[in-house]
């Protein structure tokens, strides 16, 4: 019997077990192992470190090891490309660090009423930004959602192939294809290399009667405003497709809603609204749509509205539409569901709530005014070409090094010396862009912030 | 709101003395000689006791005496009485009753009884109106009974304040009482009743969802369509389960017989055993069957015209078990049964086999031979 | 020794709250946002006007208008109106495990609030070693060869090994041959819905009447040369362990089929038994389960996902290496199934879990397998001593470390069933619990696992809670078919309209469209 007694284990006072032992006529807990034969037992021991019993003691330990690392408060980060540094107003840590919130799970809307209306708030915050009615829970991530919008489409219209434009994040392709492999037929439509926009020719020529949908990012991967948002939907739309829309909600002050210009389903990533970049861990995905039977009859995610209680003017919430899914006449698969990201997606509301509509056209404006000057000024630094593409950018641009002989790598290793991180390297996965990289400009970076970039770029490349 | 309300008195009144059943005059007076008592009355109270919340709104239309309005008022209702006092009264009594009821427009009919007491509504009324039986016979073979006289009344009651709107199509079965007491068994398959059906209304915040039944039903039919080959000769058997096959096939259907179809063709309706034998011939052939009434049978009751000789023909690989998952659970892990009346055949059975439940989906499921 | 308390005086917060949009002020702020100097502005010029018309927003999002006080009041009260896991007697959420999530590791994964996932990777050898290391304590836990961190959650732990299974097929030309895939009814659902997602067909288990799990007679009707794989949970929702459990990996693994253990009831298991010994090819862990990391009103989680070598090489990129002392990611890796998470999953939880480990060791992690087993069936002595709770199945013998009971008896005597408890009990202080995954097999279900977070006295007051709801069922059903009465809500008046098109609301803006007309 172990002697430490584990502040997280109170039963695992001695005297307290062996009482509860007694209580069950046990001589030890092996008795009740007795159930797993011995062959499939585990005889050794787990070789793991030797435990850090005290809080202080892990502290120390795992401070230690995180100190190893430089994050984007001590370096300037002018890294995007699927998580995004975005100013987290404090209360959005307040609320989601709350052990109500945190660490609730599955109970029903009656001791977690405060749950559903909060996912209730966000969802509906949400439906504001793109003009749609009905937005999912949180799925895992942007690339979770465009997966799902793409099988909902699919199930929708009963065709099995979509269209997909080349500006997408490529690590989002990998998960989208490895989450409609088996069903659907991904195919890229190529994009116009001089404005990033999509090659409507290249799309005319691939779209038929096979095509479920068409998905585009607005902004794309690369950064540019889809423009010719409208005339995409229209020709998806002629040919009985759906058009299916990756939004960024930190341009959604400034930028047109996708519903506006004939999308059917929307989709995204919350991230940007006030949630930390957590390495890659605050992504957490959406899926939007009007609220119309055949489209919320398709969602693979739960979905939670409001009802009435049997109290005269209070407020419920539930589960909406239990019998969906599984629609397997249609589709001949089930999507499934689990634990994904509700935490992030209560911090967005939380976020949104806080912004207000004033707060986010704000937010979207600066981000393009700083875009601009900053663009502006690396233009004056001899061998980059900037901007590479010519339609509107949001928070992100390419940047072509060619012309300076240095690789991407190269240079974004020396500016660490300078602490900065450069932008995100895109020799490899768009080779047609040269030697570029993808630089991301967000409220965060003041005027100095883009002085020092430019200062440094110029030493580097100098 | 108005409810219909007829309780057979008599119903159950076999099974303690072992009679199995009182259909005919004989087998009653045996019964009350055996010193069996009515068992039917004190149920049928116990159901409409629930829909004392509604006693101020509902007016109950039941029968004379025993079969209906004793028990009504016993529950603590007014009813309003209809029909004659006699002093015995039979399923033609009932059935009569039912009738009237279905002419004054009763938003539901709850009867209490077996199921004679079933065959009798459902002669009456058919498909007609909403009903919903109390169980309280020695036989409940049909589907239209709730499973205990109190869980009748509490559907009764939320089907009344319209928390319940969905209805179903519930099997009315029955046996042969007098080949029942000689040790066969010869279960036909009636009909169906229009009975209110509560789907769990449990919101279900973790992964876990039923599809509907009726969704469920479709993916099977789609399921079993997709397998279908060329040449080969399908024996779709009775019941609203494999009904969806021949509805997405076009094809007209029977409800309470053995249809055949072949590449997607209709080849003959409503068959005999013998009609079926006369098309096995040389012919490779599966049989596309459910699990009939509340019990688990996949043969021997509701279609006896899918004998032992033709399963023996069409051998037992060649026979697809289809039915929803919810089905499969209401017989609480009691296997699917086959009483083709030949042991042998029987015994074959006795093994585990493939339900289809989904498009995508397939059960193992223990089968006993009796 | 602490008090045995039911909390007859309980009253969770009831704020009446509004919809955030119903305290709306036009022109309140919440937060402010940094604005561009002066001189970007200039510089930039008017932005927006570049825009072509269609392309710039027309109306402002109808977003509420609240001060910043307000905005926090309002989430402070719905927060106040959500029962966490944290605050209560919560071993209602059996199969969740719902364990105690130590306020430290919230501390120490703030430390990377500010990584960015594409930061060099000399930039993030401290994130990297915390991978690497809790990759390694995984292995030992479970025998396996190699995990990935990258799953978001359990279910897409399990779609990730329906899509290894996939690649494995594939890349042996057997993949069209093999379609189907096995699971029982008492896995998680998810193991048959991810495959089902992946393209398999899915064949059932339905379990022995009396021990509770499949029949290995029926597995080997079911296995033929069609199988792909078995996903099996063990033990299973039931809490039994299915004794055969080596006879069905290999009966699987002779009809060439692969074997994937479903391991989101693994918290009796540590230090125990291993899905190695088992036989397994892969198993997973349900990070924010088993090793204590915060549940988040249901995610962000991680669901790690173990191979054994024969698989490793289908991973999804990257995988976090060492060499020459120095941590990478490894993205060259051929035959991988690409990504299912985008960058290399939920960091801060990698992080939390990592340092629940680092507190307690081999021994440690053992106490927490044998006191959630030893409460588990303690708790069952007394709650089958209530009248009206009856466990189905395996007479007689042991449950690991949850049991899924049944209020039949009481539904039979009462009318009151599971669901009238479920919401009762909330009453009182503690989470509705867990009934069953669909369908219910066990009639009138509930699931309750009480792991090494509970003490005696938790144990016993959880006990005498169902105690006092099932003799309120008899002396006043109607107080317990109307519960809750001293939750935040009370319960749904008309909760059909939530399937019906015309009624449903999912948003502020269909509600005012449907209801506010």
């Amino acid at each position: 019997m172990s002697k430490v007694v584990y502040p997280y284990i109170p039963n695992s006072v001695p005297e307290v077990k062996i009482q509860m032992l007694k209580e069950l006529g046990l001589k030890s807990v092996e008795e009740i192992y007795a159930e797993i034969p011995e062959h499939l037992r585990f005889k050794g021991t787990m070789n793991l470190p030797e435990p850090l019993l005290s809080e202080y003691e892990l502290r120390r330990h795992v401070e230690g090891i995180l100190a190893q690392n430089k994050t984007c408060t001590e370096y300037l980060n002018f890294l995007g490309g699927g998580t995004w540094q975005h100013y987290v107003p404090e209360v959005c840590d307040t609320i989601n660090s709350r052990d109500e919130f945190l660490t609730a799970y599955v109970g029903d809307a009656y001791a977690d009423h405060g749950k559903f209306q909060a996912m209730f708030e966000y969802a509906s915050m949400v439906g504001d930004l793109l003009g749609f009615d009905v937005v999912s829970t949180p799925t895992f991530d942007w690339g979770m959602a465009a997966g799902y919008s793409m099988r909902m489409a699919a199930r929708i219209t009963g065709r099995n192939q979509v269209l997909v434009t080349k500006t997408i994040s490529p690590d989002r392709y990998l998960c989208i294809q490895n989450l409609v492999k088996p069903n659907l037929e991904l195919q890229f439509v190529d994009y116009d290399q001089q404005t990033g926009l999509l090659n409507l020719e290249d799309f005319k020529a691939k779209i038929s009667a096979n095509t479920a949908a068409v998905y585009f990012e607005n902004p794309s991967y690369l950064g540019s405003i889809e423009t010719q948002a409208e005339d995409i939907a229209a020709i998806a739309h002629n040919n009985g497709a759906l058009c299916l829309v990756g939004a960024d909600p930190s341009s959604l002050g400034v930028l047109s809603p996708p519903s506006s210009y004939g999308a059917d389903i929307a989709c995204g990533d919350l991230q940007p609204l006030g949630i930390h970049m957590n390495a890659g861990g605050g992504l957490a995905g959406f899926i939007a749509s009007r609220d119309e039977e055949k489209y919320v009859a398709e969602y693979p995610t739960q979905l939670w509205g409001l009802t009435p209680t049997v109290a005269e003017g209070e407020y419920g919430f539930g589960d909406v539409y239990f019998e969906r899914t599984s629609y397997a006449s249609r589709e001949h698969a089930k999507d499934f569901l689990g634990t994904q990201t509700a935490l992030w997606g209560i911090t967005a509301g939380v976020y949104l709530a806080l912004m207000g509509p004033q707060g986010m056209a704000e937010l979207g404006e600066g981000i393009m005014q700083r875009v601009a000057y900053a663009i502006e000024l690396l233009k004056t630094i001899p061998g980059i070409k900037v901007p590479v593409l010519s339609s509107p950018s949001f928070k992100e641009f390419v940047v072509d090094f060619d012309a300076t002989g240095k690789k991407v790598a190269d240079i974004n290793k020396q500016l660490l010396e300078h602490k900065i991180f450069g932008g995100k390297d895109l020799s490899v996965k768009f080779p047609e862009l040269g030697n570029s990289a993808l630089f991301c400009i967000t409220e965060v970076h003041t005027q100095a912030d883009i002085h020092r970039l430019v200062d440094a770029l110029r030493q580097v490349l100098a | 709101m108005k409810l219909g309300f007829i309780v057979n008195p008599i119903a159950g009144m076999g099974g303690k003395v072992g009679l199995k059943g009182t259909d005919g005059t004989e087998i009653l007076q045996r019964a009350r000689e055996l010193g069996a008592e009515p068992e039917a009355p004190k149920k049928a109270i116990k159901a409409l006791e629930i829909l004392t919340p509604l006693r101020d709104k509902l007016r109950i239309i039941t029968c004379p005496g025993d079969m209906g309005e004793n028990e009504a008022v016993a529950a603590g209702f007014v009813p309003t009485v209809i029909g004659d006092r006699k002093d015995d009264t039979g399923p033609e009594d009932t059935e009569q009753a039912a009738r009237y009821m279905l002419n004054l427009g009763v938003d539901l009919l709850l009867f209490a009884g077996g199921d004679g007491t079933a065959r009798n509504i459902y002669n009456a009324i058919g498909a007609k109106m909403p009903a919903l039986g109390i169980p309280a016979g020695v036989k409940i073979h049909s589907a239209v009974y709730a499973n205990h006289p109190r869980s009748a009344g509490e559907v009764a009651l939320k089907y009344l304040q319209g928390e319940l709107e969905t209805l179903r199509e519930a099997e009315v079965m029955d046996i042969d009482e007098e080949a029942f007491r000689q040790g066969q068994v010869t279960a036909e398959l009636y009909g169906y009743l229009q009975v209110p059906y509560e789907r769990q209304l449990v919101q279900s915040l973790k992964a876990g969802r039923t599809e509907g039944e009726e969704a469920a039903l479709d993916a099977v039919a789609d399921r079993i369509i997709d397998e279908m080959e060329l040449d080969v000769l399908y024996i779709i058997g009775p019941g609203t389960s494999t009904r969806p096959i021949m509805d997405k096939l076009d094809l007209p259907n029977t409800l309470l017989g053995v249809d055949l179809i072949k590449n997607r063709r209709l080849v003959a309706s409503d068959v005999s055993e013998q009609e079926i034998l006369r098309h096995l011939d040389g012919q490779q052939t599966k049989i596309i069957v459910t699990v009939i009434g509340g019990q688990g049978y996949i043969f021997g009751r509701g279609n006896q015209q899918l004998s032992a000789k033709v399963i023996q023909k069409v051998g037992k690989k060649n026979i697809r078990i289809i039915a929803t998952k919810n089905k499969i659970v209401s017989l609480r892990g009691q296997p699917l049964l086959v009483d083709t009346g030949d042991d042998e055949v029987n015994a074959e059975f006795n093994d585990y086999m493939r339900v289809v439940t989904s498009y995508n989906e397939e059960m193992m499921y223990k089968v006993q031979g009796l | 020794m602490a008090q045995v308390k039911i909390r007859e005086n309980y009253h969770q917060a009831r704020w009446d709250e509004p919809i955030i949009y119903e305290l709306s002020t036009p022109g309140e702020r919440g937060v402010l946002v940094p604005l561009p100097e002066q001189e970007v502005k200039d510089k930039a010029g008017d932005v927006l006007g570049k825009l072509p018309e269609n392309m710039r927003r027309r109306e402002a999002p109808p977003l509420p208008e609240v001060s910043q006080k307000h905005v926090l009041a309002h989430y402070l009260h719905l927060s106040q109106e959500t029962l966490g896991a944290n605050l209560n007697n919560d071993i209602s959420q059996g199969t969740c495990t719902m364990k105690y999530n130590p306020r430290i590791n919230e501390a120490l994964a703030a430390l990377i609030h500010h990584i960015h996932p594409s930061q060099a990777e000399d930039t993030m050898q401290g994130l990297l070693q915390i991978y690497y290391e809790f990759e390694r304590f995984l292995k030992e836990i479970s025998g396996m060869d190699r995990f990935t961190l990258q799953p978001g959650g359990g279910s897409h732990a399990v779609y990730t090994a329906a899509s290894i299974i996939r690649a494995y097929h594939e890349s042996r030309g057997e993949l069209e041959q093999r379609n189907e895939v096995i699971t029982t009814i008492f896995s998680h659902p998810c193991d048959a819905a991810t495959p089902a997602t992946a393209g398999f067909k899915i064949i059932t288990l339905y379990p022995n009447e009396e021990t509770g799990v499949p029949d290995l007679e029926a597995l080997q009707e079911a296995v033929s040369e069609r199988t792909a794989a078995i996903f099996i949970t063990n033990p299973e929702d039931t809490g039994i362990y299915n004794r055969q459990i080596d006879k069905f990996v290999k009966t699987v693994h002779d009809a060439g089929g692969l074997c994937f253990y479903d391991q989101a009831n693994a918290n009796g298991m540590l230090g125990i038994a291993r899905a190695r010994e088992a036989g397994f090819d892969m198993c997973h862990f349900n990070v924010h389960k088993t090793f204590s990391t915060p549940h988040g009103c249901s995610g962000p989680g991680t669901g790690a996902l173990g191979v054994r070598d024969h698989l490793a090489q289908f991973l999804p990129v990257p995988t976090v290496e060492l060499a020459d002392g120095k941590y990478y990611l490894d993205y060259d890796r051929p035959d991988t199934i690409g990504k299912v998470r985008g960058f290399f999953g939920v960091a801060p939880v990698i992080v939390k879990a990592y340092s629940w480990i680092m507190m307690l060791g081999a021994d440690g992690l053992k106490e927490v397998a044998e006191i959630s087993v030893l409460n588990n069936n303690y708790f069952q002595k007394k709650v089958e001593e209530i009248p009206g709770v009856t466990t189905w199945y395996a007479k007689g013998r042991r449950r690991l470390e949850q049991v899924r009971y049944s209020w039949e008896k009481l539904e039979e005597e009462t009318g009151v069933g599971t669901v009238d408890v479920m919401c009762r009990i909330g009453d009182y202080g503690i989470q509705h619990y867990w009934t069953s995954h669909h369908p219910w097999v066990v009639p009138e279900p509930f699931t309750l696992e009480p792991c090494e977070t509970f003490s005696k006295a938790d144990l016993e007051t959880y006990a005498a809670v169902l105690a006092k709801i099932a003799e309120e069922a008899r002396q006043d059903p109607e107080l317990v078919k109307t519960a809750p009465h001293k939750c935040a809500s009370r319960r749904r008046a008309r909760p059909e309209e939530l399937d019906d098109p015309e009624k449903w609301a999912l948003t502020w803006r269909a509600y005012k469209r449907k209801y506010k007309k």
